[in-house]
C-alpha cells in the first residue's frame, strides 16, 4: 500500500488552523467569523437604533446612518447569518449522514477563506472612508457611478462576489456530500431534518447564487469600465437591476430560513422525546418552499409598476407558500403534542422560535396582497415583518442550533442559567424591538430614514424599539459570557449529552475525532441512533471492519487563493493594474498547483485509533 | 371544536379594542389606519381583512401552543418515553386545506382590488392630469393641461379622479400620500413611467413621503397634497399663470437673478426643472418640505432655508450661503454667498408671493 | 476517504474516472457546478434580451454581424466538442496516446474559435461598437466576452491535462480529470448553440 507511505506534514497551533480541511474545524472558524461580524452588524444596528430614538436627532449624519443600514443588512445577511448556517452545517452535517468529511474538504477550507477574505473586504471600506450607502439592496441609479461617486459600493460589489464564491463553494459541496456520502443504509427517506433541509439549501444556493454574481457583475462593469447595463442615460434599465437582485434575493431568504426550520425539527424533536411528527410531509413542505422560492421575486416589486397582470400572478404564487409553511409549523406543534418537553436552553429558543416565525409568516401573507402592500411597501411594517423572519426565525434558529450541538462541537455543555437568561432577555428584547414596528410603518413611517420631524406620533414607539434593541444587546453580551464561562468549565461532556439524541451525530464522542467514525455505522432505520438505544444498543452497528482510514491533508492554498483575490479587488477598484493581475496570479497559480500536485493524504492506522487522534 | 370557537368569540371584543386603539394612533393625515380616500379605503379593507384571517391563525397557533407547552411539560424525573407517533394524515390534510381556503378568502379580493386600482384615467376628460417627477429631495408637479409647474404642494380639486403619471429625474424613489392611497416607485429611463390615480374626496392638507432610499436627506422628502373645492382649484390655476413681479430692490433683484433663477424658475421666468418652482412659495404648506409654515412665518422658514439648506437637508443640491455642497448629488457646488442683506431681501420677496385661491 | 479505496495494480477498471470516490464526487460535483453556470449564462442571456435593442447611436446588430464568420466558429466549436467525444471514448479504452492526439485536436479547435473571436470582437470596436457604447454593447460583451473566458480557460485548462497524463499516465486520479474537463467543454459548447441563435440569429432576423 504505497500511499501509506507518504508522511504529510502535520501543523499545531495557528497554522493548524490556517490550513486545516477538517470540516469540525471549519465549522469552529465559520462560527467565529460569522460571529464577529454578527458584533459588528448588532453593533451598527444599535447605531441606528440611537439615532432614531428621538425625532430630528442628529447622533449620526445623513450620510453616516445610509452607511450604517447599508452595512448592517449586508453584514448581518451574508456575513453573520449565512456563515454561522455554515457553521452548523460543517459541524453536523457529515455527522448526521455518518461520513468522515464532506465530499470536497479542501474546497470546503477554500470556502471559507474567500467567504472571509469578502468579509473582510467589505469591512475595511470603514477605514477606506468609502462606506458602501446605497442600501443593503444597492438599488441602481443610486448605486450607480452617476450617483454613488467614490469606492463605497465597489467594495460591496467585490465584497460580496468574493464571499458569495464562497458560498456557491459550499452549496456544490454540501449537495455532492449529501448525495455520496450517506453512511450505508442511509436512504434519503432516513436522513434527519436538519440534513434535508440543508441539502435543499445547498440546492438553492447553488441555483440562485449566480444570479447575484451576474448582477454584481454587470454593475462592477458600470461602475468601473463605464459600462450601460444600468445607465438609464444609455439604454440601461435601472428595473432589471431590481429583478436580478430579486431573483436571486428572493430564494436568499430561503436559504436563510431552510435551514432554521432543520434545526428547529432536530431540537423540538429530541427535547419532547418524540419522533419528528408527519417526517414525509415535513420533506415535501421544504422542496416545495424551495420551489416556489424561485417564482415570486417580484412581489418585492409591487410599487415598481410591473401592472396588475404581474402583481396579480405574484400575490397569489406568493400566498401559495404559506401552505407548506403552514403545515411545517402544525408538524411542529404535533410533535411536541403527547411528548415530554424538557425546557432547555437550546428548546426554549426552539419553542420561542414557532410562535415569532408565524407573526413573522403571518405578515408575509398580508405583504403578498399587492393592493395592501402599495401601503406596506418600504415602511417600518416590512422593517419588522423581515426581523421576524430573519432574527425570530433564524437567529432563534442559529441559537436554538448552537445550544444544542455546542456539546458536540466543542465538548463543553452551555450553562443553562446563563443560556436561559440569554433567552429570556433576547427574546423579550426583540418583540419589543420590532413588534412596535409593525404599527410605526402603519402609521406612516418609511423605512431607512435617518430622522423624522416630530409630532408624526412616531416618537413614543420609536423609543421603546430602541431601548428593545438594547435587551437583544444583553442578550447577546450573555451569549458570549457564557462562551467564556464553558470554555472554563473542563468537565468533559458524554456523546449524548442529552441523553435523548436521536441521530448519529450523538452516537460518537463529543468532540468526534477527526475522523469522525472509527467504523461507518450501519444505519438501520430514520432517527438510527435512537432507535438503536431502544433496542438496548450502546453503539451503532458498524458497516465496516476496523481498518486504516485515509485522511486528506491539510493546505495552505485555500488561504493563499482567497488573499489573491482580495488583493485583485483592490487593485480593480483602485487601479492599480499590476496589484488586480498579481493578485489572480496568485490565485491562478495555486490552482495550478492545486492541480499539478496530487494529494495523497495519509492514514490513521487502528493502532492510532485506540490512542484517540483528536480533533 | 365548540370550545375554540367559544375562545375566538371571547377575543372578538378584544381584537376589535385593538383596532380602536390602533386606528386613534397616528395622524390622520399621514395613516394609513385612517383612510381619507376611497382608494386607501379599499386598501385599508384589505388589510383588514387580512389582518383578521391572520389574527385567527395567530391565536389557534398560539393556542395549541400554550396547551402543548402546559400540558406535555416534562415532570421531574419523569423517564417515560412516550409514543412514538409517525404522522396523521386526517390531520395533515385539515391543515393543509383550511389554509388554502384561508388564502381564497384572502386571494379573490387581492385579485380584484390589483386590478381596480390600477385602472387608468389619463383619457378621462374628467381627470386631472398631473406628471410628477421626483428630484433628490424634492417633488415637481406639472399639470400638462393648464400648463403650469408646481413644487412641493400639490394641490388637486376635491371630488375628481386625479390621474398621476411619474417619473424620476435622477434615482428612484416613490411617491406615497398614506392617508390617500398606496404608493409607487418613480423610476429613471425610458419605458418605466408608472401611473396611479387617486381620490380626495375631502378638502384638507395631506402628508406625503419618499418611500424608496434615494439618498442622504431621503428621510427629509416630504411632500403636501392639498385637497381644495373646484372653484378653488380653479383660482390657483388662475393665480399661477399671473405674471410675476421681480424684487423692488436693484441689489435683491441682482442678487436673486444671478443665484436664485439660475436654477430656480419663477412666473414665465426660466420654466425650467433643475430646481423648485418657485412660484407661489409664499403660501405653500411649508419651506423645503420640512419647515412649516404653520409654526414659524414663511419668511423666517425662507431664511433659514436659505442660509442652512445643508444643514436642514444633507446632501441636496442647494447650496448653503457659506458652505459649498460637499456630498450628494449636488457635490461640487459653490456657496452662494449671499450677504445678510441680500437674503433678508430675498426671503422677503419669496415670502410676499403668496397666491389667493 | 473511504478506508477501502481501490487499488489498482496497473489494472484500469472500464471507466477509471469512476473508479474511486473522489473521482465520483467530483463528477457529481461538477455537474452540480455547471447547474450553477447554467443559471449564471441563463442571468447574462435574460440581460442582454432586456437590452438588445438599446443600440442608441451605436450600430445595430443587423449591421454588425456577419454570419459566414460566426457560423464558421459554431462549426469549429461543435467539432471541438466531437474531438472531446473521441478523447474521452479513448480514455474508456485506455488509448492515452489516442486520447492525447484527441485533447490536443480539441485545443487546437478551440484556439482557433478565440481567434476568430478575438478578431470579430476588433472589427466591431473599429466600427464603435465597445463596450461603453450602449446597453446593446454592454450586454453583448458580458455575456459572449463571459463565454470566450469559458473557452480560454478550458484550453489552458485541458492543456495542463495533457502535460499531466504525460507526467504521471492514466490513473484513477487523473482520469476523473479529463472526464470533467470534457463535460465541461460540451457544457461551453452548448452555451454557443444558445448564443449563436440568440445573439446573432436573432440579432439578423430582429
Amino acid at each position: 500500500m504505497a500511499a501509506h507511505a507518504h508522511t504529510v506534514k502535520r501543523y499545531r497551533g495557528l497554522m493548524d488552523w490556517l490550513t486545516t480541511v477538517d470540516h469540525k474545524k471549519i465549522g469552529i472558524l465559520y462560527l467565529i467569523a460569522g460571529g464577529f461580524f454578527f458584533l459588528i452588524g448588532g453593533l451598527e444596528a444599535i447605531l441606528i437604533r440611537i439615532q432614531l430614538i428621538k425625532p430630528m436627532n442628529d447622533f449620526v449624519g445623513a450620510d453616516t446612518f445610509n452607511q450604517l443600514i447599508t452595512m448592517h443588512g449586508t453584514t448581518m445577511i451574508f456575513l453573520a447569518a449565512m456563515p454561522m448556517l455554515f457553521a452548523l452545517m460543517n459541524a453536523v452535517i457529515p455527522l448526521q449522514i455518518g461520513a468522515r468529511d464532506v465530499a470536497f474538504p479542501f474546497l470546503n477550507s477554500l470556502g471559507f477563506w474567500t467567504f472571509f477574505a469578502g468579509g473582510v473586504l467589505l469591512n475595511i471600506s470603514w477605514f477606506a472612508g468609502d462606506i458602501p450607502d446605497a442600501g443593503w439592496t444597492s438599488y441602481v441609479p443610486l448605486a450607480g457611478p452617476m450617483y454613488a461617486g467614490g469606492h463605497g459600493v465597489d467594495y460591496y460589489l467585490m465584497g460580496l462576489q468574493i464571499a458569495g464564491i464562497g458560498t456557491l463553494i459550499g452549496g456544490i459541496n454540501f449537495m455532492a456530500t449529501i448525495i455520496n456520502m450517506r453512511a450505508p443504509g442511509m436512504s434519503f427517506m432516513r436522513m434527519p431534518m436538519f440534513t434535508w433541509a440543508i441539502f435543499i439549501t445547498s440546492a438553492l444556493i447553488v441555483f440562485a447564487f449566480p444570479v447575484l454574481t451576474v448582477g454584481l457583475v454587470a454593475l462592477t462593469f458600470d461602475r468601473l469600465f463605464q459600462a450601460n447595463f444600468f445607465e438609464t442615460g444609455n439604454g440601461g434599465n435601472a428595473v432589471l437591476w431590481e429583478h436580478i437582485f430579486w431573483v436571486f434575493g428572493h430564494p436568499e431568504v430561503y436559504i436563510l430560513i431552510l435551514p432554521a426550520f432543520g434545526v428547529i425539527s432536530e431540537v423540538v424533536s429530541t427535547f419532547s422525546r418524540k419522533r419528528l411528527f408527519g417526517y414525509s410531509s415535513m420533506v415535501f413542505a421544504t422542496v416545495l418552499i424551495a420551489f416556489l422560492g424561485f417564482m415570486v421575486w417580484a412581489h418585492h416589486m409591487f410599487t415598481t409598476g410591473l401592472g396588475p397582470v404581474a402583481n396579480g400572478l405574484f400575490s397569489i404564487a406568493t400566498m401559495l407558500i404559506a401552505v407548506p409553511t403552514g403545515v411545517k409549523i402544525f408538524n411542529w406543534l404535533f410533535t411536541l403534542w403527547g411528548g415530554s418537553i424538557s425546557f432547555t436552553s437550546a428548546s426554549l429558543f426552539a419553542i420561542g422560535f414557532i410562535p415569532t416565525f408565524v407573526m413573522g409568516g403571518v405578515t408575509g401573507v398580508m405583504l403578498a396582497v399587492a393592493p395592501a402592500d402599495f401601503q406596506y411597501h418600504d415602511t417600518y411594517f416590512v422593517v419588522a415583518h423581515f426581523h421576524y423572519v430573519i432574527v425570530g426565525g433564524l437567529i432563534f434558529g442559529i441559537f436554538s442550533g448552537l445550544h444544542y450541538w455546542w456539546p458536540k462541537m466543542f465538548g463543553r455543555v452551555l450553562n443553562e442559567k446563563l443560556g436561559k437568561a440569554t433567552f429570556w432577555t433576547f427574546f423579550i428584547g426583540f418583540h419589543m424591538t420590532f413588534f412596535i414596528q409593525h404599527f410605526l410603518g402603519l402609521i406612516g413611517m418609511p423605512r431607512r430614514v435617518w430622522t423624522y420631524l416630530p409630532g408624526q406620533d412616531f416618537d413614543t414607539m420609536n423609543a421603546v424599539s430602541t431601548v428593545g434593541a438594547f435587551l437583544m444587546g444583553i442578550g447577546t453580551i450573555l451569549f458570549i459570557v457564557n462562551v467564556i464561562v464553558s470554555a472554563a468549565n473542563k468537565k468533559p461532556v458524554a456523546d449524548d449529552p442529552w441523553e435523548d439524541g436521536r441521530s448519529l451525530e450523538w452516537s460518537i464522542p463529543s468532540p468526534p475525532p477527526e475522523y469522525n467514525f472509527k467504523q461507518l455505522p450501519l444505519v438501520r432505520s430514520y432517527d438510527a441512533w435512537w432507535n438503536e438505544k431502544q433496542k438496548g444498543n450502546t453503539e451503532m452497528p458498524p458497516a465496516e471492519p476496523v481498518g486504516p482510514i485515509h485522511m486528506p491533508s491539510p493546505s495552505i492554498l485555500p488561504l493563499v487563493m482567497s488573499i489573491g483575490l482580495f488583493a485583485a479587488a483592490l487593485g480593480f477598484m483602485y487601479d492599480h493594474l499590476i496589484v488586480a493581475i498579481g493578485g489572480l496570479v496568485v490565485t491562478f497559480g495555486s490552482m495550478f498547483l492545486r492541480s499539478v500536485f496530487d494529494d495523497h493524504g495519509f492514514h490513521i492506522e487502528p493502532e492510532e485509533q485506540e490512542k484517540g487522534v483528536h480533533a | 371544536m365548540m370550545n375554540r370557537w367559544r375562545v375566538f368569540k371571547r377575543l372578538l371584543p378584544l381584537m376589535a379594542g385593538m383596532a380602536l386603539l390602533l386606528s386613534a394612533c397616528g395622524r390622520d393625515d399621514l395613516s394609513t389606519l385612517s383612510p381619507q380616500g376611497p382608494v386607501a379605503q379599499k386598501q385599508f379593507d384589505l388589510m383588514t381583512l387580512s389582518i383578521s384571517i391572520m389574527a385567527l391563525v395567530v391565536v389557534v397557533v398560539f393556542a395549541i401552543c400554550i396547551y402543548v407547552l402546559i400540558r406535555f411539560r416534562r415532570r421531574k424525573g419523569d423517564n417515560t418515553v412516550p409514543k412514538q407517533v409517525e404522522g396523521n394524515h386526517t390531520l395533515e390534510i385539515i391543515w393543509t386545506v383550511i389554509p388554502i381556503i384561508l388564502l381564497l378568502i384572502l386571494g379573490v379580493p387581492t385579485i380584484n382590488s390589483v386590478f381596480g386600482l390600477s385602472k387608468d384615467y389619463s383619457k378621462d376628460p374628467e381627470a386631472v392630469q398631473v406628471t410628477v417627477t421626483s428630484h433628490q429631495y424634492w417633488w415637481e408637479f406639472e399639470y400638462p393641461e393648464y400648463g403650469i409647474k408646481t413644487a412641493q404642494d400639490l394641490i388637486v380639486p376635491t371630488g375628481r379622479k386625479i390621474q398621476f403619471k411619474l417619473a424620476s429625474g435622477d434615482v428612484t424613489h416613490a411617491f406615497w400620500i398614506p392617508s390617500i392611497g398606496g404608493k409607487i416607485d418613480t423610476n429613471a429611463g425610458l419605458g418605466t413611467t408608472n401611473k396611479l390615480y387617486l381620490e380626495f374626496p375631502k378638502e384638507g392638507v395631506f402628508r406625503g413621503k419618499c418611500a424608496e432610499l434615494c439618498g442622504p436627506s431621503h428621510s427629509l422628502m416630504d411632500f403636501k397634497a392639498k385637497a381644495v373645492s373646484q372653484e378653488s382649484f380653479d383660482r390657483w390655476v388662475a393665480a399661477m399663470k399671473a405674471p410675476v413681479a421681480m424684487p423692488a430692490d436693484e441689489n435683491v433683484k441682482a442678487a436673486f437673478e444671478s443665484k436664485c433663477l439660475s436654477c430656480h424658475a419663477i412666473g414665465e421666468t426660466n420654466a425650467g426643472s433643475a430646481a423648485p418652482n418657485l412660484t407661489g412659495i409664499g403660501s405653500r404648506q411649508t419651506v423645503g418640505g420640512i419647515l412649516y409654515n404653520d409654526e414659524k412665518s414663511v419668511e423666517e422658514n425662507l431664511k433659514n432655508w436659505i442660509a442652512h439648506a445643508q444643514t436642514i437637508k444633507p446632501g441636496n443640491q442647494m447650496p448653503d450661503v457659506s458652505t459649498d455642497v460637499s456630498y450628494g448629488p449636488g457635490k461640487g457646488t459653490t456657496a452662494t454667498g449671499l450677504t445678510q442683506e441680500e437674503l433678508d431681501g430675498i426671503a422677503k420677496y419669496l415670502a410676499s408671493q403668496k397666491l389667493e385661491y | 476517504m473511504s478506508a477501502h479505496d481501490h487499488h489498482l495494480d496497473g489494472h484500469l477498471p472500464h471507466e477509471p474516472e469512476k473508479a474511486t470516490l473522489e473521482g465520483r464526487n467530483k463528477i457529481l460535483g461538477f455537474w452540480l457546478f455547471l447547474g450553477a453556470e447554467t443559471v449564471l449564462f441563463g442571468t447574462l442571456f435574460a440581460a442582454f434580451i432586456a437590452l438588445r435593442h438599446q443600440v442608441l447611436d451605436g450600430p445595430t446588430a443587423d449591421h454588425l454581424f456577419e454570419l459566414p464568420m460566426v457560423f464558421a466558429a459554431t462549426m469549429i466549436l461543435l467539432v471541438s466538442s466531437l474531438a472531446s467525444v473521441f478523447a474521452v471514448q479513448a480514455l474508456h479504452q485506455h488509448k492515452v496516446k489516442a486520447m492525447i492526439v484527441w485533447l490536443i485536436i480539441t485545443i487546437l479547435l478551440g484556439l482557433s474559435f478565440l481567434g476568430l473571436e478575438i478578431y470579430e470582437f476588433n472589427t466591431y470596436v473599429s466600427e464603435g461598437h465597445k463596450l461603453t457604447t450602449s446597453a446593446f454593447s454592454s450586454s453583448f460583451y458580458t455575456l459572449v466576452g463571459f463565454h470566450g473566458a469559458h473557452v480560454a480557460f478550458g484550453v489552458l485548462w485541458i492543456g495542463l491535462l495533457i502535460a499531466q497524463i504525460f507526467k504521471k499516465g492514466l490513473t484513477v486520479v487523473t482520469a476523473p480529470k479529463i472526464y470533467v474537463s470534457a463535460i465541461y467543454w460540451h457544457f461551453i459548447d452548448v452555451v454557443w448553440v444558445f448564443i449563436f441563435t440568440v445573439v446573432y440569429l436573432m440579432g439578423k432576423v430582429g
